[in-house]
């Protein structure tokens, strides 16, 4: 019989069949948590607090080890291992142990929460650079400093989306495209509880706006009564935010210069794609992949980013805007534009080299979806299981809120 | 693409060491990088300077940012100057200045000294890139060749770290100096590397592999005794080079792991329970242990050479002065000065092997290399546990220090590797016993075929347990194509 999640640890422990006791796990750890004897190299579970400061240090990966247990293995056990005990059977239920998105669990339901139009267990693309998640929380928060806020839309737009650089100073906050940062607004709600969360995708490539400056933009619309939409908004240059993260572990772009990038958003949602564009084009801009974005928003004054697109060359970035409330012209969302580009598409999506990407609003995903449908059935293929074999490969990510 | 008279080298070098504001140093390594590169693109690895390989770079020092991977052509790669964190109050501790705060700028009265130590490092890293440059040709796997990309990019970083040092401390002779590094060539009759051991060719992959399992090894005992220095910008230098070093040493270890891994699963399959019944074995394709063996005999004293003469004034003046001190020295529960105890050292004395009491101070290369030693003997002890565990009755062992030496004591004697000292004649008839002999070199160039295809891995080789960076086995570690 399962046990309740909450009475089970997950234990940290060195893989001895694969250590080469180089000892950088116990130099790094800032806890005195590793340890070693003739035999072995060893966590004290007593000790460890999980900031995976020696995860990426160790050469050998022999450092990636978890085990779900009842009571932790003692050092003394793990001194006298040849090889890692099995996986006891303890059923995991939390989501994030199934995809590392996040060890916070406010964090953690609200990336579950949107990354459901997947339609099944989120996957990191197979090329992904290796996530950093959950450095700083709301009990040991980030503080970043607002460099800039800019209004990204048109001033006669319908609404007001912002273009907000947080400087992170001399705080290591290592990111990846694709990934979100948790704003902490000051202040409490009417029940005198803390104010929310919020999660937002991060719009520059992991290197900063510029090329290693540490710092990261988001692209922020001001919600009518958000608290924390509007708290951001406001944000003048100089204020001081309180961030947790980074998070998502799932919804990153495959470092592969191979790949094709199929990208399909609305509004804010083209955050993400700002950063996977600027990345490919700083790193390698004649790679072989290639890279398309569809981008709906209500007419060309709401779209934000709508300016410095214009200037992506089409090789780097071949561009489809649809424009859904432009007057005396018809309402085009981004499944039609897809559709009216099939046989650019069909070819591509039969690629295992082409991953998909959707972010956007809630919903979105079934009128991409059908479109999609729509697209394979012309050339033969049943998208509901292509669909399921990308996901599986780390290939269709959908990201909706 | 990289412009080399565009470079903004403030960002182009990551650094934590402000570079962005020493305009002297900066316009230093301006005019220092182009030849760098240079030298990279004609003596780092031949061909694969277009393939796009999955490196690990590292853009700072703490565990978040040094380790971040990814696509990069191996002249773009991003060559950064990296310094381990100060640390608030540190002390020299060890020699006659013991107690003093530690030396931000060099002592003047040991410039010279500090420069050759200096020196003395910097070479041996463009030497091993040097002496691998051929290997990619012949990778039995991406997944290999990927990791002897990233031990050559690294060892140009070390490279760098150390002209760094040259630059910023030790001003025209240091920058003079620099060049030079640039200039000696491994194995070049003119102009040689400064250590024997690195002007030897590395012609096959497990000769890679040893080089790294030993003489890798070589360099975290030197760097480790040298981040102790007193001179404080030495000591955190030596700190971060010491994290990529152990990269180095898993190739190694893994390496020869995975080799004897495969020799061991062939017998099986093949029904060969006879370690020694070379023909057969090598007829699986696969190299036979007593082979190993062999590779190991000739790695493991070269690299001993590397340590120096067993009494050295040399060693007891780096040590009095602060400069250099014994691997792990502040977790050495003693007086930290020396001047009154002994360390037993083996010799020759009349005709035998002995060991003698030696004052520590002149026998520390002995100590080194005695903890050299220990770090050694557990890394084979890891790889007998492999044939034990594949059922094959066989164990490799590291030969006694007096055997096929060429620097110290036992230079002029022949020695098995048992340690019973030969005389010439008898030692020529045993020779092929201990070391390769040229039918054994030719055997495993047979079998050096390069294996390009992901997840495909030479005949002779095992996958590895896990990947790279998480990466299955069978990613693709070096874009052959692109």
């Amino acid at each position: 019989m399962a046990q309740a999640v909450s009475d089970v640890l997950k234990q940290h422990l060195i893989d001895p069949e694969v250590c080469i006791r180089c000892n950088t796990c116990e130099e790094t750890c800032p806890v005195d948590a590793i340890t070693h004897d003739n035999n072995n190299y060893v966590v004290d579970a007593s000790k460890c607090n999980f900031c995976l400061d020696c995860i990426s240090p160790c050469p050998t990966g022999s450092i990636d080890n978890w085990r779900v247990v009842n009571a932790a293995y003692s050092v003394d056990e793990q001194y006298s291992w040849s090889e890692l005990p099995v996986q006891q059977d303890i059923a995991v239920q939390s989501a994030n142990d199934e995809t590392g998105e996040a060890l916070d669990e406010e964090a953690a339901a609200l990336i579950a929460s949107a990354h459901q139009g997947t339609g099944g267990k989120p996957i990191a693309p197979a090329s992904s650079a290796k996530p950093s998640v959950n450095l700083f929380n709301r009990g040991r928060p980030a503080l970043a400093i607002v460099t800039g806020n800019y209004r990204l839309t048109a001033e006669n737009g319908d609404n007001d989306v912002r273009h907000i650089i947080l400087d992170f100073g001399d705080t290591r906050f290592p990111v990846l495209e694709g990934q979100s940062i948790g704003i902490l607004p000051p202040g409490v709600d009417a029940q005198g509880q803390p104010h929310r969360m919020r999660l937002y995708s991060i719009a520059s490539p992991r290197h900063g706006e510029r090329p290693n400056t540490n710092n990261l933009a988001l692209t922020v619309k001001r919600e009518p009564h958000g608290v924390c939409s509007n708290y951001v908004c406001d944000l003048k240059k100089g204020d001081k935010v309180q961030v947790a993260g980074p998070f998502g572990a799932t919804f990153l772009m495959p470092n592969d210069s191979a790949a094709n990038i199929v990208m399909i958003c609305t509004g804010t949602g083209s955050a993400p794609f700002r950063g996977f564009t600027e990345w490919r084009r700083r790193m390698t801009p004649d790679a072989v992949g290639r890279m398309v974005l569809f981008f709906g928003a209500r007419r060309p004054e709401d779209l934000p980013y709508f300016g410095p697109l214009q200037k992506v060359p089409d090789s780097l970035l071949a561009k489809f805007f649809a424009y859904s409330r432009v007057p005396d012209a018809p309402k085009i969302y981004v499944q039609d534009r897809m559709r009216e580009q099939a046989d650019m598409l069909a070819p591509l999506m039969q690629s295992d080299k082409t991953h998909i990407y959707v972010c956007g609003l809630r919903g979105m995903e079934q009128g991409v979806d059908a479109a999609l449908d729509d697209i394979c059935r012309g050339s033969g293929v049943k998208w509901s299981e292509l669909r399921e074999r990308m996901r599986g490969d780390g290939r269709y990510h959908v990201e909706t809120y | 693409m990289l412009d080399l008279i565009n470079v903004d080298y403030s960002t182009q070098i990551p650094n934590n060491v402000d570079l962005a504001s020493d305009r002297q140093l900066l316009r230093a390594l301006e005019k220092w990088h182009p030849g760098y590169i240079d030298w990279w693109k004609a003596m780092g690895p031949d061909g694969f300077q277009e393939q796009l390989v999955y490196l690990r770079t590292a853009v700072s020092v703490d565990p978040k940012g040094w380790a971040k991977f990814g696509y990069v052509k191996m002249p773009e790669y991003r060559w950064g100057i990296l310094l381990a964190p100060q640390e608030e109050g540190r002390k020299v501790n060890f020699g006659q200045h013991m107690g003093e705060p530690a030396w931000q700028e060099i002592p003047g009265e040991y410039r010279a000294m500090l420069r050759r130590l200096v020196v003395i490092q910097g070479d041996t890293e463009p030497a091993s890139v040097e002496q691998q440059r051929h290997l990619g040709k012949t990778a039995p796997s991406l997944y290999d060749m990927r990791n002897l990309f990233q031990v050559n990019v690294e060892e140009g970083r070390h490279l760098w770290a150390m002209v760094y040092l040259l630059h910023k401390y030790f001003g025209r002779d240091g920058r003079e100096e620099a060049d030079e590094l640039l200039v000696r060539r491994s194995g070049d009759k003119d102009k040689p590397r400064m250590l024997g051991a690195f002007n030897e060719e590395t012609p096959d992959w497990l000769s890679f592999f040893m080089f790294t399992f030993f003489t890798d090894r070589d360099g975290k005992m030197q760097l480790e005794s040298l981040a102790q220095s007193g001179f404080d910008p030495l000591s955190r230098t030596c700190r971060f080079m010491l994290t990529e070093e152990a990269h180095h040493m898993f190739v190694g270890e893994t390496g020869v792991g995975r080799t004897i891994q495969r020799t061991c699963e062939a017998m099986k399959a093949a029904g060969i329970e006879d370690p020694n019944d070379i023909a057969r074995i090598r007829a699986l394709g696969v190299i036979d242990l007593p082979t190993v063996q062999k590779k190991l005999n000739v790695h493991y004293p070269l690299t001993l050479d590397l340590f120096g003469a067993e009494i050295s004034t040399n060693s007891a003046n780096f040590y009095n002065a602060g400069l250099k001190g014994r691997f792990q020295e502040t977790k050495i529960d003693d007086d930290h000065r020396l001047t009154n105890s002994t360390y037993p050292v083996l010799k020759m004395v009349d005709g035998k092997i002995a060991k003698v009491d030696e004052p520590a101070l002149t026998a520390l290369n002995m100590r080194l290399r005695d903890d050299y030693t220990e770090d050694c003997a557990k890394g084979v002890e890891r790889w007998n546990k492999i044939i034990e565990k594949e059922g094959i009755n066989f164990r490799l062992d590291l030969p006694h220090v007096a055997f096929n030496r060429r620097i110290g004591e036992f230079r002029n004697i022949n020695a098995t590797p048992a340690g019973i000292l030969l005389s010439d004649t008898d030692w020529a008839k045993v020779r092929d016993d201990y070391l390769p002999s040229s039918s054994d070199g030719d055997f495993i160039a047979s079998l050096m075929k390069p294996a390009y295809e992901p997840g495909q891995y030479a005949s002779w080789i095992a996958p590895p347990r896990i990947g790279i960076d998480s990466k299955s086995g069978d990613f693709e570690y070096v874009k052959i194509a692109a």
